[in-house]
């Protein structure tokens, strides 16, 4: 910090942050108002904890508790002189015995998996053509990355719906190049000729979604390096393939990272892209969730489906905070 | 380094298509806007029908009323809230709690949306059985966005203060301002654009959200993106087009309006910088 440059009059610089100069407020309203520091700090900490963190908490608790018609019971009761902790685990112990819920937990990592791979093969070399493109053109490349962020996700999303049902543009021109025969034996879809609720369908609408979340923290990452790097690799004889494998994307690691996680960590979850172009087969836990809650209106069993979500990004999500984090720190 | 003739024709094809795949769904939702059939995907002639049966439907209007009201509500208070959190963030390097604090600020930008929907609703509802209130509606919608829409205002504002020189802070408390003079005659102009953006940003992502609004809605509170919803799961529908086309052209117009205003604002401030340190 920059506290060698402050005059010496900053006597209460243990109390705020170094460099900050006594206040010139009366005394008596010091007393009564909150410190400058305690109110930017407290008011966003307080509404994060009120709105982020004690939902977590309910969220935990009523997972193992018992649906009673509309009231969940309490977890500790008070009968016969006696504290009783009620928790039901049932939710739990029934998702690991029907298949089902397994099944979705591992086709919604796979949809996920298979979005952030192809993010990546798509965004990667995009954003490195992006970030050597002539500096005067960067600025318009990067704006027409992020305006169609700025339009309706959903809308986008829906827009698929008409490209790859009957006669959607992409669908005929998947159709007339015959490749629907190729995905129909991959796999990727049920039947040639048939693209809408399949996973192709879903992967597609996925990755179009997330792919401005892979490119922009790689440019981000590409356009800050270093170039005089590659010129001493060259010097030294690699080629640029070499140099490109052994320097750019080894620097390149934290942009990689960051795009990843912001794409794999919603894609678990997603609900509105495998509601409108997934289909009967293609179950995500994030539906599962919705159903469990609007359809069954199983709020305890609804509520255990998301804990497990959360375990299940948890460690991403550790790994994207602490990148975001450390970003975040060392900008200056 | 030269690149040679074939890198830069991989460069442009690559480029060329990659922006073809993110703009294609946009031209086509609005072409087929214009498209005087009743079958979607066969076109039959331009008309401006579904434009004129917009203005009677009324559950998309009050959709669109209340959706205006929230994102205004949302991205005003996000701008507030995220400017206070990014000055904690950037200007308090040890508090107690921080490293939960900046955790929570960020985790909302990835946590999938449907747990924090359940989980926010979960809590609201638990509340109202203590206290008799909030009732399910504007203002619960409200406080989903409005923790989504902080965590995006907190990240843009919190790169734009890092950026800063701390070193016109620092004069112009030596000259004598308070904190509170500094915040607004000095950090301020120089946040604008990042306070702007962050708005406008979050004007956008409320005026989008389907999950949140979905959970937190009560009878009578169908947003707009709701009602869009519900008629594209059902198939594929001209009304959603017509709005869509609207509200592209909208949003399209207030970006470049806004990224030519902070254009503008970021050259007068350079020069004035300029002109202040050259004596």
């Amino acid at each position: 910090m920059s506290s060698g440059s402050t005059p010496p009059v900053t006597t209460n610089a243990h109390l705020g942050s170094p460099g900050r100069p006594v206040g010139r407020m009366p005394n008596a309203a010091r007393r009564w108002l909150p410190g400058g520091r305690a109110s930017v700090i407290g008011l966003p900490y307080a509404w994060l904890l009120v709105f982020f963190l004690l939902p977590f908490l309910i969220l935990a608790k009523i997972s193992v508790s018992e649906m009673e018609t509309v009231v969940f019971k309490d977890l500790i009761t008070y009968k016969d002189g006696l504290l009783q902790l009620t928790i039901k685990l049932g939710n739990y112990v029934f998702m690991t015995q029907d298949a089902l819920y397994l099944k979705t937990y591992l086709a919604s990592l796979q949809y996920a998996s298979a979005t952030t791979i192809l993010c990546l093969l798509i965004g990667y070399p995009f954003a490195y053509f992006m970030a050597r493109a002539k500096a005067t053109v960067q600025p318009a490349l990067l704006m027409l990355v992020m305006l169609p962020f700025w339009t309706s996700f959903l809308l986008r999303v829906y827009a698929w719906k008409g490209l790859l049902s009957e006669h959607g543009w992409v669908a005929d021109l998947i159709i007339g190049t015959g490749l629907d025969q190729v995905m129909a034996a991959v796999g990727l879809i049920s039947a040639p000729g048939k693209l809408m609720h399949t996973p192709f369908s879903l992967v597609l609408g996925m990755t179009y979604t997330y792919l401005p979340f892979m490119i922009l923290p790689l440019y981000g990452n590409l356009a800050k390096m270093d170039l005089r790097l590659l010129e001493a690799a060259q010097d030294l004889g690699a080629t640029p393939w070499v140099a490109f494998w052994k320097i750019t994307v080894p620097l390149s690691k934290a942009g990689i990272i960051a795009g990843s996680m912001l794409v794999f960590i919603p894609c678990v979850g997603e609900f509105v892209i495998p509601e409108l172009l997934g289909g009967p087969e293609t179950l995500m836990i994030g539906r599962v969730l919705w159903d469990e809650f609007f359809s069954n209106n199983d709020w305890p069993m609804a509520s255990s489906v998301a804990v497990v979500m959360i375990l299940l990004i948890i460690v991403p999500l550790a790994v994207f905070n602490k990148y975001q984090a450390e970003a975040q720190e060392t900008r200056r | 380094m030269k690149p040679s003739a074939l890198n830069q024709g991989v460069a442009r094809a690559w480029l060329g298509l990659g922006y073809a795949f993110l703009y294609l769904p946009i031209v086509a939702l609005v072409l087929y806007s214009f498209n005087d059939s009743p079958i979607p995907n066969v076109w039959r002639g331009f008309t401006l029908k579904w434009y004129a049966a917009l203005s009677q439907d009324r559950e998309m209007l009050s959709g669109l009323w209340l959706s205006l009201q929230i994102a205004f509500l949302t991205a005003t208070g996000s701008v507030v809230l995220g400017t206070l959190a990014a000055f904690a963030l950037v200007k308090y390097k040890r508090f107690a709690g921080r490293t939960l604090f900046s955790g929570m600020v960020n985790a909302p930008l990835v946590m999938p949306e449907v747990v924090v929907g359940l989980s926010l609703l979960l809590m609201l509802v638990s509340v109202q059985r203590l206290l008799g209130f909030p009732e399910r509606g504007m203002l619960t919608i409200w406080f989903g966005h409005l923790l989504l829409g902080m965590a995006y205002a907190t990240v843009v504002i919190q790169a734009r203060l890092q950026d800063l020189n701390p070193q016109l802070e620092e004069a112009a408390m030596d000259l004598g301002a308070r904190p509170w003079q500094v915040f607004t005659l000095v950090t301020l102009p120089m946040i604008a654009q990042s306070l702007m953006s962050s708005w406008l940003l979050t004007f956008t992502l409320s005026l989008d959200d389907v999950v949140l609004s979905a959970f937190l809605s009560g009878p009578g509170s169908t947003t707009m993106p709701l009602v869009i919803f519900s008629r594209a799961r059902l198939g594929l529908n001209p009304s959603v087009n017509a709005v869509a086309t609207i509200i592209v052209f909208i949003i399209a117009i207030g970006v470049l309006v806004a990224s030519w205003w902070i254009a503008n604002a970021e050259r007068r401030r350079a020069a004035e910088l300029a002109a202040a340190t050259r004596s």
